[in-house]
């Protein structure tokens, strides 16, 4: 019983580590803002939430998986609530997202169609 | 000893650092954002100092026998308020030269003197 | 820590002064986790909640006023750069004869800290030593700390006085409306989350006798749920939350209350904060008098925090309406 705990929560870890990873590798390579904060926004998350379950399963005392159950409920709230605000700003202020590119989809129809 | 001292250096290189912000920028900001730095890498001098190997945060509890230091603890907790209070004022004198010299990097105010003399 | 210096030389270099801002918020969060990995968690919290938050709020409102990007200028940094080298050869000259970091028989561990660790159950009785001392031992040099922020908070009031913008009621009620449209999901969250941050300033408050805490990272935290209204709701309207005086007699207030905990002391025949005369037993009354001046420190923090943000905000706000009515 207690391997399974650790295995699962070994698991967990690491995903959440490999999430953040990829958040950040997202940040560099992505071309547009929007798509960066995108990448971030939901790895981040989803990175830190699965890093909070790992260790609440680590930990043996009650108190300590109560606060855990705090932190990641807050980072729930705050976390979308912040790429939201983020978004909302730069639309707010000008900033266009790339968009894809029109020509080359007509094309793809085209040749698809015939 | 690099390892043993390694600390100690790293705070000399953010020292420096933040020394070289304040002296070479012309930007008020930036030099308060370096003031800043240097603060703090001497907070984390001290820090340093009181660790204890194998020693635990200074809060009494049953079963732990060894404790890092408080005493610098109580000297950087007092100091980081009085460093955010000295901040807050150096930005708010940054607002009122903006305000009275159309500009904040010093070669521009030091011409604006100048010119007034 | 190589980070952290990575994190000082990218400031060095960067222009736009927003990013510089945003460095330093997270040159002031690595160091407070730094901190902690030094067993260091009081001054952690206050490193953290203080440098990292409101630091980089009041330095960010700064640049919306005076401007985002710095001109390329720099005068005779070869010069700067020599000197900056040699002081740096000199401190790590001076470094080589310390003690190894966490030696356990450095001389900083063996002579005064141990009479300390040993003693602050029996004479002060609360767990938390660096409380005991901050509070109990050394109460007078905290006590002047509490006057420092204070005078901050008089510096920026006299530096930074508030613009009366003469907008009338409904033109404010109006904006509101319309904000309220465009911001609506950020504002129900904070109005959920708000309670929340004002609780926990409350539980680290009263819990600095037991584990990492006390006023001045609750006092923090506190302003920071009330400049989170400010900034989402319109200073107007957290004007009306706050008001102005009463915000300036309750930083006063804490002051007050420190040096009265002092004199009531002497008026009962102790020394001054010598908190043992407070009460019959002199561990309750070491409680007391602890309770008492975390709770001054708190409100004087709070205040002051809140004054400093609303004069940095209703600046910005005055020089903005006087620009609209000199275009109209």
């Amino acid at each position: 019983m207690d391997v399974a705990i650790e295995i699962t929560s070994a698991i967990c870890l690491l995903i959440g580590s490999f999430l953040c990873i990829s958040g950040g590798v997202g940040i560099l390579r992505f071309p547009d803002f929007y798509t960066r904060m995108h990448a971030v926004g939901v790895t981040d998350t989803l990175g830190a939430g699965m890093i909070l379950i790992g260790l609440m399963l680590q930990s043996q005392d009650i108190l300590v998986i109560a606060k855990l159950v705090m932190i990641l409920l807050m980072l729930l709230f705050i976390n979308p609530t912040a790429s939201h605000a983020l978004a909302k700003a730069a639309i707010h202020n000008g900033l266009k997202p790339v968009l894809g590119n029109k020509e080359r989809n007509n094309t793809e129809s085209e040749s698809s169609s015939r | 000893m690099v390892i043993g001292l390694y600390n100690y250096w790293i705070v000399v290189a953010l020292m420096m650092i933040g020394f070289y912000i304040v002296i070479a920028h012309g930007n008020l900001i930036k030099k308060i954002v370096g003031l800043t730095i240097f603060q703090t890498s001497v907070f984390i001098f001290y820090i340093s100092m009181a660790k204890v190997d194998g020693g635990t945060a200074p809060i009494l509890a049953d079963g732990i026998e060894r404790f890092s230091n408080p005493l610098p603890h109580v000297l950087i907790l007092t100091a980081i308020v009085v460093g955010i209070a000295t901040t807050a004022l150096a930005l708010a004198l940054t607002v009122r030269i903006k305000e009275a010299y159309g500009s904040i990097e010093e070669e521009h105010i030091q011409e604006k003197d100048n010119q007034a003399c | 820590m190589t980070f952290l210096v990575g994190i000082a030389i990218a400031i060095v270099w960067m222009k736009d002064l927003i990013a510089v801002v945003m460095l330093a918020g997270i040159y002031g969060l690595l160091s407070a986790s730094f901190f902690v990995a030094m067993d260091a968690v009081d001054v952690a919290f206050t490193e953290a909640s203080v440098g990292a938050g409101i630091s980089t709020l009041l330095m960010l409102v700064a640049i919306t006023i005076t401007g985002r990007s710095e001109q390329t200028t720099r005068h005779k940094p070869a010069l700067a750069f020599f000197v900056v080298v040699i002081t740096g050869g000199l401190l790590i000259y001076g470094t080589i004869d310390m003690p190894y970091v966490g030696a356990v028989d450095a001389p900083i561990q063996v002579h005064v800290a141990p009479r300390y660790i040993n003693d602050s159950m029996q004479e002060v009785g609360v767990p938390n030593i660096v409380t005991s001392v901050l509070a109990s031992y050394r109460g007078f040099d905290t006590f002047g700390e509490a006057v420092v922020i204070f005078t901050a908070g008089i510096g920026v009031l006299t530096l930074l006085p508030m613009v009366r913008s003469r907008k009338s009621d409904e033109a404010i009620e109006s904006l509101n409306e319309s904000m309220h449209e465009r911001h609506m999901v950020v504002r129900i969250v904070a109005k959920i989350l708000i309670p929340f941050i004002l609780l926990f300033a409350l539980y680290v408050q009263f819990h600095g006798d037991y584990g990492p805490g006390g006023g001045f990272q609750a006092g923090v935290i506190f302003a920071a749920a009330i400049i989170l209204y400010a900034i989402l709701f319109g200073l107007p309207a957290a004007r009306r939350v706050i008001n102005q005086s009463f915000i300036q007699f309750v930083a006063a207030f804490g002051v007050l209350l420190y040096g009265s905990v002092g004199l009531v002391s002497l008026l009962n025949g102790g020394n001054f904060l010598d908190y043992s005369v407070l009460s019959a037993d002199p561990i309750a009354g070491q409680h007391l008098g602890i309770l008492l001046i975390e709770l001054g420190v708190g409100c004087t923090v709070t205040s002051v925090m809140v004054i400093i943000f609303f004069h940095f905000a209703g600046r910005k706000e005055g020089k903005q309406s006087m620009k609209e009515e000199e275009t109209r």
